[in-house]
């Protein structure tokens, strides 16, 4: 009978329409901003920088070495290096970023600054509602905006921020083995000359 | 009335061995009516224009004029380093970025000789046919939207589509630009938890084709409307350089995947679905029917995979300087062949990167298929091409 797909076709969108009123599966939406769905742990959106401790300049685990600038593809991120030193985590001087700024109208979130980032010192954020109306310099985040806690970091990507620790726990391990080795070698030639 | 004239001398220089149809003429007096559709229209899939010269309600020529999103991705690509333009190459067909990285990824592998581990092989495999599958959904959505739908079969479409992009954003950290694969493997591992998810998301896919084709495949308008309309001939479609699901709904059996058996395809169980008369209806009915094809795979590749890891250990992602040489390496996208042609001369950016759009290469033929027929043919015959203005402009 002429007609016959059509009226199979609207069979279809009876089925989902009430549907809708009684399985989830067919009603996927929310209703945003009063309802939020939460993000996945991978989820990114723009970087931030790490800093260990509570005082965001000291505990910032980023020495300016400059590499994300370098590989960053749309190039928004600006960084000048520091004249002065300041000890890290591990107890060495290291150089600290004067200025660390990202421009996120420019950042494509491609993570790639994360990827060869050889200190942990730049993760990506989740925070999406970044809108602002200043339109001159709203989007250019500097290194205090972009500085947040390694509790931070915790709280948005637990299972990857245990994994971080657990790397720099290991190198610092390490680093103190090797400072102990040397300490005692140090003290036993001591020894050794004096008897 | 001019510009008419020398635009029908330059259409009239084709050779006959061509089969294109002879270039119309308008029956009676009077001037074609010249009108922009585009790039400014809720139908041209993006910002496109076609330039059709009217008698009536009848196409006597047809022009498509693109290039209003052309981004100098090829560019740019000469002034970085190959992983830096591994994002960009999302951005060519936005809504497959996945089969984008993986043609790129496999071009350099080419270039530099690299391995990929097997572990690797099938997650690309996993999320290049789940890629495959909400393309086609997506394409035949708003393939439907043009005719009129409203909007429901792409709605459904969609539903469907943003439980795939869960299960990237899940895996890659993001929904639609993942920049998930890299030279040697894929940058991060699935974790069973994820594995499991598909699984059950794959599970319901095939549900969800059974009720898209009771929808949409014997609805009478849908049949009047595409049966017949748009014709692309087996031969005019291979001299054009046509592929993909275009090439396979004019009768002739081309399929990458098949053929290349690039990655580890070859141990996949899948059939190529072939179409009889090259019409609208055919290519909407070949992506229904690789979307079933999709699912075949999908389940094969989830029950095989191995453990092991996704990067080779001989990776590098700093100072990675391939030797000097060329490379093609091509696949079967969702919209056909996607091919990327590298030149080495040594150093951390390439001397000369070109995308091969299959999108573009499948609009060259856009004129002979909607000579003689109405503009609303013509807005269906153009959404069955399914392009994507990325790719189609880089």
């Amino acid at each position: 009978m002429l007609g016959e797909g059509i009226l199979k076709g609207m069979a279809e969108t009876a089925k989902n329409f009430f549907g809708s009123y009684f399985s989830a599966e067919r009603l996927t939406t929310v209703e945003y901003p009063e309802q939020r769905i939460a993000p996945y742990e991978a989820a990114r959106v723009f970087p931030f920088l790490v800093f260990d401790g509570s005082d965001w300049e000291a505990g910032m685990r980023c020495v300016a070495c400059q590499i994300c600038e370098k590989e960053c593809p749309p190039k928004c991120i600006f960084i000048e290096k520091s004249k002065d030193k300041k000890p890290d985590a591990l107890g060495k001087q290291q150089f600290y970023p004067a200025r660390f700024d990202i421009d996120i109208s420019v950042c494509m979130s491609c993570q790639i600054c994360v990827e060869v980032c050889p200190f942990e010192a730049i993760k990506m954020d989740t925070e999406y509602e970044l809108s602002t109306d200043n339109r001159f310099g709203g989007l250019l985040l500097d290194r205090r905006q972009l500085a947040k806690s390694n509790q931070y970091y915790h709280q948005i990507h637990p299972a990857e921020a245990d994994g971080v620790d657990a790397r720099l726990a290991a190198e610092k391990a390490k680093a103190d083995a090797k400072t102990k080795i040397t300490a005692e070698a140090k003290t036993a030639a001591i020894a050794g000359e004096g008897a | 009335m001019s510009e008419m004239q020398s635009h029908s001398a330059i259409l009239a220089d084709k050779p006959e061995s061509w089969n294109r149809p002879a270039v119309m003429e308008p029956e009676g007096e009077g001037e074609l009516m010249e009108v922009a559709m585009g790039p400014h229209h809720p139908s041209t899939h993006g910002v496109f224009r076609m330039d059709v010269a009217l008698d009536g309600e009848r196409v006597m020529r047809l022009r498509p004029v693109f290039g209003y999103l052309h981004r100098n991705h090829e560019k740019i690509a000469e002034g970085q380093s190959y992983l830096a333009s591994m994002p960009y190459t999302d951005r060519l067909d936005y809504i497959c970025p996945i089969t984008n990285n993986w043609a790129y990824a496999l071009a350099v592998e080419k270039l530099a000789g690299q391995e990929v581990p097997e572990r690797a092989e099938y997650l690309r495999v996993i999320l290049g046919e789940l890629t495959r599958f909400q393309n086609h959904a997506s394409s035949i959505g708003f393939l439907t939207q043009e005719m009129g739908a409203m909007g429901t079969p792409l709605m459904y479409a969609f539903r469907e589509r943003e439980k795939i992009l869960d299960l990237f954003e899940e895996l890659t950290g993001a929904r639609m630009m993942v920049n998930y694969m890299r030279f040697g493997g894929c940058r991060v591992d699935a974790s069973p938890g994820w594995l499991e998810r598909t699984r059950k998301v794959v599970a319901g896919l095939a549900g969800f084709v059974d009720e898209f084709d009771r929808l949409l495949s014997t609805n009478e308008i849908l049949m009047a409307r595409t049966q017949g309309v748009g014709v692309l001939k087996a031969e005019l479609a291979v001299n054009a350089g046509v592929t993909g699901p275009m090439l396979r709904a004019s009768g002739v059996n081309y399929d990458i995947r098949k053929v290349d058996g690039y990655g580890i395809y070859n141990r996949f169980n899948f059939r190529v679905p072939l179409g009889d008369h090259g019409d609208v209806y055919d290519r909407y009915m070949i992506r229904m029917l690789e979307m079933r094809e999709s699912i075949g795979i999908l389940q094969q590749a989830l029950r095989e995979i191995p453990a092991g890891p996704v990067m080779s250990p001989t990776a590098k992602l700093r100072g990675f300087r391939p030797k000097r040489g060329e490379a093609y390496g091509r696949i079967e996208a969702p919209k056909g062949e996607l091919g990327f042609y590298l030149i080495s001369n040594g150093g951390p950016n390439p001397y000369r990167y070109r995308v091969r759009p299959p999108s573009l290469i499948n609009l060259t033929v856009l004129e002979d298929m909607c000579l003689g027929v109405n503009v609303a043919d013509v807005v269906l015959i153009f959404g069955s091409v399914d392009i994507v203005l990325g790719e189609v402009d880089r």
